[in-house]
């Protein structure tokens, strides 16, 4: 049984540039990490930072949003839009304590199929390298009811850690 | 909800069924919640494959359907269309793409098979949510904008006016005829290029379907589909349109010579107060304010006092004009090469040098030689010239891709070279003879037979440092003859540089007002390379011509009567159907924060004061979702692609990774 951590990415693909470069890159049977399984909107900028952490919540080990490049965007510049919400979210994100990694913005023209493709492999194995983000084990939340067992969960761990070392 | 959702998997032969263990699939499918029945075909998007979802929905009562198969953007219409057949809302069906985007990515069977799974579930969770929606008519104004009056703007314009639609044809320059209208011969008939064009500017002149509007410039573009406005800014030629007659009595008498670097591509003049060339459509001349006595410094005026019509009006303003239109062709052409930018070549510094278009200006029989082949003196006829292909194409460090139409041109000089100076001795050195066209390879051999001498090998270097005696004063072309495996020195006369197309420098600004997109050479991006060369990823806009790729002439007009024929058509179907994926402000909910109003970049959006809520005007939303991402409130919803689809379709996705629901307070 192979125990190597496949981690999920849930992909956010634009309908008019990413969505045809993944497209793209099928087409030319492009091998990539099939780890991403995608999610088709008409733009990036339809992406809320919600969807980010509803899908880091629900056992996601990162999300990956695919928009066109500045200034080629079908709706003119609804790409910008993702940039501005990804930037304040990515801070928001890293006071959570998650890693740059985990969510990621990647611009693709329809024509960049392999641009793509390398994208999603490579974000495929800096999250292999971090392991599964384990959301509900690392996170306090239920406004702050569990923090006791949480704390507790992770200073068991460090023993662990330590123990074994 | 108890809906029933029946899934339908695509084997696509072995495209999907070779890596994706769709067996499994099925069974696993038909287990899922709301599912009622899950199938697999071999090829879902047959008549049969679409039967049979057709026949489920009305024989078990479907209400929900998901197609496991391509992607959308192949065949989302065809499962649409057989679920509107079978009686059901056809917005009411969603594809998981398990081809391009899983079973054709990879080579990892298990890993397909999960990732399969997850789409479909991701897909089953959407679709539950799904509304049924209905498209909407959307009426198609029968006038139409060309931008560019070039052989593809008049092409286009004189098709649709002659099927009895009105035109527009804006020109930036003061005359219609655009790169064409600079040439001689043209390959591989060598027809004369003006005696083709002419009597299409003349009848595009005066075709009463067609508003010509020259020495104008496209400055704003609103609205979308059907219902275009657009804004034209009619420079000020100083002449008076209703008063001039085209004698060009002004032309002869001012006194003001300027160096005519458009046109004549430098290598003539042409007055202050001028007509680009004499067969100019309109035929009314132009001030040139940069350059003319009266605007530098008061004095002359010497076309004002002479016109015998009083049509000199130094007082005349720009206008703006505000024009409705249902579709937009843009024809805006190409610009040859700089080849300044290869200084080796010696453009500008060596004097004999020439541009293909300085080359194409002397050999016609009106330019600045009238027609004769001189070197820059004007006086000396070359003994020998060498013609150098692919100037700026096929070349990393400038342009990759070839432009199509130089090796064809550069015969035809070297025909017209042997033709006027018959002693004279020709050398093309080329790379590869592209000849691929109607009678193109038979001109080909008739240039060979005529005696031109051609070198398989890309030149090195134009210079003027001689190393013998016979090479002084000439100027000496470097090649690396590959057929002979030698390199060679040529002392000639006279080097014409075989020009590359490029796309318009400023394209991409011209582009961004029309909301299109540019490739990274700049020329205009098709909707598709293969089989939608003339429409753009706009709705409404076309493209033809040298703006979409360097191409000649017989391909130009193809595309100018292809995208004309594409709007007659929808001209002829009067309204149009437009997806409904668009927003609405629950009015209820909306707080009247205005964050929305300045995202959308189609204005779509209006603050309604009185009621002190914003509202979305159904006619311009293009459905991006910006705003609906947007509202703190979440007032706003965005018509298939709700919040509730999209976070059903992340827990789908993700089905076989959840981990527990956090318990809320």
């Amino acid at each position: 049984m192979d125990n190597t951590f496949e981690p999920v990415i849930i992909g956010f693909l634009c309908n008019w540039c990413s969505y045809r470069a993944a497209d793209l890159a099928g087409t030319a049977r492009l091998h990539y990490a099939p780890n991403m399984r995608p999610i088709r909107v008409m733009c990036s900028g339809r992406v809320e930072p919600d969807m980010v952490l509803k899908a880091l919540r629900f056992g996601a080990d990162g999300v990956l949003i695919a928009g066109c490049h500045p200034g080629e965007c079908h709706y003119i510049e609804g790409n910008l839009k993702t940039l501005r919400r990804y930037t304040l979210l990515k801070r928001m994100l890293s006071q959570f304590g998650i890693e740059e990694e985990r969510v990621q913005l990647v611009w693709a023209s329809a024509s960049e199929g392999n641009l793509l493709a390398e994208a999603v492999s490579r974000m495929t194995e800096s999250l292999r390298a971090l392991g599964p983000l384990r959301w509900n084990d690392m996170l306090i939340s239920g406004n702050g009811h569990g923090a006791k067992d949480v704390v507790k969960k992770i200073v068991a761990e460090m023993a662990t850690q330590e123990a074994g070392t | 909800m108890s809906e029933r959702v029946g899934v339908y998997i695509c084997h696509c032969g072995t495209n999907i069924a070779g890596m994706v263990d769709v067996p499994e699939l099925t069974r696993w499918s038909s287990e899922q919640a709301h599912v009622v029945i899950a199938r697999d075909y071999k090829f879902m998007c047959s008549s049969l494959g679409q039967d049979l979802v057709a026949e489920d929905i009305q024989k078990l009562g479907l209400t929900r359907v998901v197609v496991a198969a391509c992607s959308p953007h192949m065949h989302e219409k065809t499962f649409r269309g057989a679920c509107q057949r079978a009686g059901l809302n056809p917005f009411l069906m969603e594809m998981a793409n398990i081809r391009e985007l899983n079973a054709w990515a990879t080579d990892n069977h298990k890993a397909a098979t999960q990732k399969a799974k997850a789409q479909v579930k991701g897909a089953i969770e959407r679709v539950l949510h799904h509304q049924p929606l209905e498209p909407i008519p959307v009426q198609i104004n029968s006038n139409t904008l060309v931008v560019g009056g070039g052989i593809a703007g008049i092409t286009a314009a004189l098709e649709l006016a002659n099927g009895g639609h009105h035109v527009y044809l804006v020109e930036r320059e003061p005359s219609i005829g655009g790169h064409m209208a600079q040439w001689d011969k043209t390959f591989p008939t060598l027809d004369c290029a003006a005696c083709i064009l002419t009597p299409r500017m003349v009848e595009a002149g005066q075709h009463p379907n067609i508003t010509l509007l020259t020495y104008s410039q496209v400055e704003a573009v609103e609205g979308f589909l059907g219902n275009f406005k657009i804004t034209v800014r009619k420079k000020a030629r100083f002449v008076n349109e209703e008063l001039c007659t085209g004698c060009a009595i002004c032309e002869e008498k001012c006194p003001k010579k300027v160096m005519d670097e458009v046109f004549e591509a430098g290598l003539g003049y042409r007055k202050a107060v001028y007509r680009p060339f004499p067969q100019a459509v309109p035929k009314y001349p132009v001030i040139d304010e940069a350059n003319c006595t009266y605007f530098i410094n008061g004095k002359c005026k010497a076309c004002q006092i002479l016109c015998p019509a009083n049509a000199i009006d130094f007082q005349q303003k720009d206008e703006i004009l505000q024009i409705e239109v249902g579709n937009v062709i843009l024809t805006t052409g190409y610009e040859p090469f700089d080849p300044h930018r290869i200084p080796q070549y010696g453009y500008g510094r060596l004097a004999n040098v020439f541009t293909s278009v300085e080359f194409e200006r002397m050999v016609n029989a009106a330019g600045p030689t009238a027609g004769k082949i001189v070197l820059r003196d004007r006086i000396t006829a070359p003994k020998s010239v060498v013609i150098i292909h692919c100037v700026g194409s096929r070349d990393e460090n400038y342009n990759e891709y070839c432009s199509r139409v130089c090796c064809m041109y550069s015969l035809k000089f070297a025909h017209l070279v042997h033709e006027r100076l018959s002693e004279a001795e020709i050398y093309n050195c080329y790379i590869d003879i592209r000849a691929a066209g109607k009678r193109y390879e038979e001109f080909y051999h008739r240039v060979m037979k005529e005696g031109a001498n051609f070198i398989r090998g890309k030149v090195a270097e134009v210079t003027d440092a001689a190393r013998t005696l016979e090479e002084e004063g000439k100027l000496i072309v470097q090649v690396y003859d590959t057929l002979f495996g030698m390199q060679r020195r040529l002392p000639v006369d006279m080097v014409i540089l075989s020009v590359g197309m490029e796309a318009r420098h400023d394209a991409r600004e011209l582009g961004k007002l029309f909301g299109l997109g540019c490739d990274f050479n700049n020329f205009f991006t098709e909707r598709h390379p293969k089989l939608d060369p003339v429409l753009t990823m706009v709705e409404g806009v076309f493209i033809a011509g040298a703006c979409q790729g360097p191409m000649a002439i017989p391909e130009t007009v193809a595309q100018a009567a292809a995208a004309a024929a594409r709007v007659i058509s929808f001209i002829g179907q009067g309204t149009v159907m437009m997806e409904p994926i668009k927003a609405h402000i629950n009015a209820d909910q909306c707080s009247g924060c205005r964050i929305c109003n300045n995202l959308c970049p189609y204005s779509a959006i209006v603050y309604q004061a009185d009621q002190k809520v914003s509202e979305v005007i159904t006619a311009l939303c293009q459905g991006c979702g910006t705003c609906v991402a947007a509202c703190p409130s979440a007032a706003i919803s965005g018509a298939h692609f709700t919040r509730e689809q999209l976070m059903s379709q992340i827990e789908g996705l993700l089905w076989d990774v959840r981990q527990q629901e956090l318990v809320p307070v």
